[in-house]
């Protein structure tokens, strides 16, 4: 008997017949004879399937695949594609056509839309504890391309081209921190990375190391071949575990492939890698403190200069860079710094990372190309605000950073229009607040993280933030003295300007952002006693309408200090002294008759 | 590794297991694990989708995991991928999801339309 391994039915029903099916049929019969399968394929036509709008109907079994709206020259496509190889010709395919608004995988989905991922590029695309799928998206071959092929002037010349800038906060142009290093004579150089990611909600680094670790391995390697070092390390904080064992294992794999170690690529290059480990301190994010840390002493900083490109890790020239610029290198070589340049704005070339959170419907990782508006990334890609609340205030750079207003939502988003508008890039960290966010309070949140995190060895950042908290304290614990905004603005610009370390200088940002631009909150809690956002503590109190209530007492029920009092018939009150403003009674309350009156 | 063509090698067999053009495995499926992907409870999914592989002795799936893919709020996030490419991404998995995904999808070909990413963004 005649084995047959495919069925092709084609409808031969009235429908399927006036919209061309016997030519289609006709089709087949002479690709098949074509291609000499004629034995192995046979053609069925059948009746009608119901779905004559959708005709001609093909459907191919084994597989089940059912082809609609099949035209004469579809067919050699389906013979060649499928029955020959196996391939299922998708865009014929009738549930594709059908439903075609339903996203199934999330490459459709709108939030990717606006995104342009370089320096995630691999995250959550290969299987990061495997080289060889790193290796299969063209990993190692920007190294094995510098190394063949490139002078260590040359790779320098490129990134300079490039335009790329340091991710990790600063902004400094890359190119040019290479070449400081590399013009250093010195019998030993290194290259170090700052994986000691502190932002508050900060977390591209991480994604970055736990899903595509050997993007940033194999620019250390490019780093070390350009400045002339063998010797790499990783600082990462420990509070990162899978970050630290995928690198681990990263490490491992790229020395058995020999990416480190000896004469990598046939080249008399040499370069190892270690990884040490930071305790989670704030501080040993700051380039000389890491550097100090990596040395074994208390993660400190030093004045600059010396700059680390001339004297930095136990004296010798370092460059030191952030894992998120390492993971645009290797694109760069890949790609050509022409390609990198032609993204972003003028002076900020590339993209960037943004971990977006706070009052957003999308939280997450984004990565857009510079110059993308904030009004881009919250709506667009952040989907907008919960609850079609309004848009109050994005913060960017962490505690280093600001807030920006809604009047800013359309600026293009670089490193330069942030500066301008009293905001930093940082790391990458942006989170979003509504009109229920209370402008003072989240500045006394970020200087309560600078003071906890101060190193304590300059004095105007160990006792300035201090005091500056202190009088945040008062203004948000309802005691506020009109005087007191001045003194923040006074001590806000001698810290500003007497502090040792980056970390000291930018600390009195997040208060200053604020009074530029929310100054009539800092106005109303100290001249009003009023908190506006309904956050402050001290100044909130709620009422119950009288009007309102229905006297059903479940308020009082729920209170948890019973200071709710009141009886059937008798509208409830609730007794200000004993109330600790927890909110409950209002959350309880069946028909909206309490209120927080700010 | 002592030049670049030796990576090419290397690069073209790894894309050939990746892309399923050999014989022996029909499907890939990766899983989240990332911090964000682990917190959400990637490890239960994952270990639920090999129990329910070697149950119905699959042996021609590959299960791999990956990094973060920056929709952290819908981890975990498992995809399956198809011979042709075609890639169906299902969100907020479970244990229990994850079992399903493997009777329905795998074993069946239904896609499980109501776990897919799609249908999470509507709400």
């Amino acid at each position: 008997m005649q084995i047959v391994r495919s069925h092709v039915l084609i409808c031969g029903g009235t429908g399927c017949t006036s919209s061309n099916s016997p030519k289609v049929i006709e089709e087949f019969k002479v690709q098949l004879n074509l291609n000499k399968i004629q034995d192995e394929v046979k053609i069925v036509q059948t009746g009608c399937h119901g779905l004559c709008a959708e005709g001609p109907i093909v459907v191919i079994y084994p597989e089940g695949s059912m082809y609609t709206m099949v035209k004469v020259e579809d067919v050699k496509e389906i013979v060649d594609e499928h029955l020959i190889k196996g391939r299922i010709v998708k865009r014929l395919l009738a549930g594709d056509k059908d439903v075609q608004d339903f996203t199934k995988s999330l490459d459709n989905v709108e939030f990717f839309k606006k995104q342009h991922r370089i320096a995630l590029r691999n995250c959550g695309v290969i299987n990061p504890e495997n080289i060889d799928e790193y290796i299969a998206y063209d990993g190692y071959k920007a190294l094995g391309t510098v190394l063949t092929t490139m002078k260590p002037h040359d790779v320098i010349d490129t990134l300079k081209i490039s335009g790329l800038r340091g991710r990790g906060g600063g902004g400094f142009p890359t190119g040019l921190k290479w070449e400081f290093a590399a013009k250093q004579k010195a019998n030993q150089k290194y290259v170090c990375c700052n994986a000691d990611e502190g932002d508050p909600g900060a977390f591209m680094d991480r994604s970055v190391l736990e899903g595509d670790p050997h993007s940033v391995i194999e620019a250390m390697a490019i780093a070390g071949y350009a400045i002339g070092s063998n010797q790499g390390f990783i600082y990462v904080r420990a509070e990162y575990p899978i970050a630290v064992k995928r690198l681990n294992i990263a490490i491992k794999q790229a020395e058995e492939y020999g990416m480190l170690g000896k004469n990598i690529f046939g080249t008399d290059f040499d370069f190892n890698l270690e990884i040490r480990l930071g305790a989670g301190a704030f501080v040993c994010g700051e380039e000389t403190a890491l550097m100090t840390s990596i040395e074994g002493f208390r993660g400190e900083p030093r004045p600059r200069p010396p700059f680390p490109a001339v004297k930095g890790l136990w004296q010798k020239p370092t460059i030191l860079n952030n894992v998120e610029t390492y993971a645009n290198i290797p694109v760069i070589f890949l790609k050509g710094a022409d390609w990198f340049a032609g993204i972003g704005t003028e002076k900020s070339k590339g993209t960037k990372v943004f971990a977006v959170g706070g009052k957003i419907n999308n939280t997450g990782l984004v990565e857009v190309p510079m110059g993308t508006t904030l009004r881009e990334i919250v709506y667009d890609i952040g989907g907008g605000i919960p609850g079609g609340k309004k848009f109050k205030a994005a913060q960017t750079g962490g505690p280093s950073g600001g807030c920006i207003p809604v009047s800013e939502l359309d600026i293009p988003i670089d490193y330069d229009n942030l500066i301008k508008i009293g905001s930093m890039m940082g790391s990458g960290g942006l989170i979003v607040m509504d009109e229920d966010n209370c402008m003072v309070d989240i500045a006394k949140f970020f200087l309560e993280f600078t003071v906890d995190e101060s190193c304590g060895k300059c004095p105007p950042c160990r006792i300035g933030t201090k005091r500056m908290l202190e009088i945040l304290e008062r203004i948000t614990g309802g005691k506020g003295e009109e005087s007191d905004i001045e003194k923040l603005e006074l001590l806000a610009k001698n810290i500003k300007a007497a502090a040792l370390c980056g970390l000291g200088q930018t600390a009195p940002n997040p208060v200053l952002s604020t009074l530029k631009y929310f100054r009539d909150e800092y106005d109303a809690h100290v001249k009003d006693k009023r908190c506006p956002a309904g956050v402050c503590k001290s100044m909130m109190h709620f009422i119950i309408s009288a009007e309102r209530c229905k006297t059903c007492g479940i308020c009082a029920k729920n209170c948890p200090v019973d200071c709710i009092a009141g009886e059937k018939g008798v509208p409830y009150v609730i007794d200000q002294e004993k109330c600790i403003k927890c909110g409950v009674c209002m959350e309880k309350c069946p028909f909206k008759a309490i209120f927080k009156n700010a | 590794m002592k030049s670049l063509d030796e990576l090419e090698k290397i690069r073209n067999k790894t894309l050939d297991n990746m892309s399923l053009r050999s014989k022996d495995k029909t499907m890939r499926i990766i899983v989240g694990m990332a911090t964000c992907g682990i917190a959400a409870g990637a490890k239960p999914v994952m270990n639920s989708l090999l129990e329910e592989l070697r149950r119905r002795n699959i042996t021609n799936v590959s299960v791999t995991m990956t990094g973060c893919i920056g929709v952290c709020r819908l981890e975990p996030i498992v995809e399956v991928i198809d011979p042709s490419g075609l890639k169906v991404t299902y969100v907020k998995m479970t244990a229990e999801k994850a079992a399903r995904v493997v009777a329905e999808h795998i074993v069946n070909g239904r896609i499980c339309l109501d776990l897919t990413i799609g249908e999470a963004e509507k709400e």
